[in-house]
């Protein structure tokens, strides 16, 4: 997603990217990232919180609006309203990130992948 | 980290070093390489938010209900693709296929928590951006950096254009 931004700002459409993962995505480097410390899932606030939404949307808003350079970070200052026990627990062999179903699902794509390519699909 | 008491915070995750860890416990050896790069380009706003376009750019797998186009992409979804939906899709007929969320903390059942485009439309209906794009964009993971740059990202750059789009909202989920 980072490196789409880049190809867009780099051919006159400017970006700003919405997301959770801060860290790949600085180390992707793009233009403007409202980084949102959120579990990944939810980026531009939590579910059924129309007003946190908003809140988000105009933030990102405000971004593109007042950012001169590239890489330029705006942390969106909001806290997950059940605290903050996901960061302890995200890749954790308690709560593993693809579950059963989730993991297989997961490599069967993956399978999927190779045997196109395999096949000279790709 | 776990002792900590539950209201303290914590400092944000970093996925690059945790991902590097729990993939080497469940025994894949080569750690992903992850885009990196020094340098950012960079293009000023040309014109007021009231008077731009703008459209949502999704790696969320976003879907229609009950819309055959994407019963059956599989295929598609394993080698990676640009696809259109329609932004006058009511968030509600939204939903994410992908896998690839934090499924202990959040659901995917609110389509606005990753895909704003009710709140997007509510901000083109008090005038604070133009007008929202005719389409928003999906873009599936290709597993190859090199993939989304030299196929992927053109075509997004093409439909963009297409649809005279002055700003994009990109949003990984």
């Amino acid at each position: 997603m980072s490196l789409v931004a880049r190809h867009l700002e780099a051919n006159g459409i400017p970006t700003v990217v919405i997301a959770t993962a801060r860290d790949i995505v600085e180390s992707a480097a793009v233009p403007r990232l409202l980084f949102v410390d959120f579990p990944l899932g939810a980026p531009c606030g939590e579910p059924w919180n129309t007003e946190q939404q908003r809140d988000v949307l105009e933030q990102a808003f405000h971004l593109l609006e007042t950012a001169t350079t590239p890489r330029t970070t705006v942390d969106a200052g909001l806290v997950w309203s059940k605290g903050e026990r996901w960061k302890d627990l995200v890749f954790t062999e308690e709560q593993p990130f693809l579950p059963g179903e989730a993991g297989e699902a997961w490599l069967k794509k993956k399978e999927a992948y190779r045997q196109l390519k395999a096949g000279g699909k790709l | 980290m776990s002792d900590r008491p539950a209201d303290a915070l914590r400092p944000y995750v970093r996925y690059i070093d945790k991902t590097r860890s729990y993939y080497l416990s469940q025994g894949y050896a080569k750690p992903y390489a992850w885009a990196h790069n020094e340098d950012a380009p960079f293009t000023p706003l040309t014109k007021p938010l009231s008077a731009s376009t703008l459209t949502i750019i999704s790696t969320s797998e976003i879907a229609i209900k009950d819309d055959p186009r994407f019963a059956d992409d599989a295929e598609t979804k394993a080698v990676g693709h640009v696809y259109a939906v329609p932004s006058d899709t009511p968030a509600s007929r939204l939903y994410s296929r992908t896998q690839s969320y934090d499924r202990y903390a959040t659901t995917l059942d609110d389509a606005n928590a990753y895909f704003p485009l009710d709140r997007l439309h509510e901000a083109a209906a008090r005038g604070r951006i133009g007008r929202v794009a005719s389409q928003c964009l999906g873009v599936y993971n290709a597993y190859s950096q090199r993939k989304t740059c030299e196929r992927d990202a053109p075509v997004v750059l093409g439909q963009c254009r297409a649809m005279g789009v002055d700003v994009a909202l990109l949003v990984p989920v």
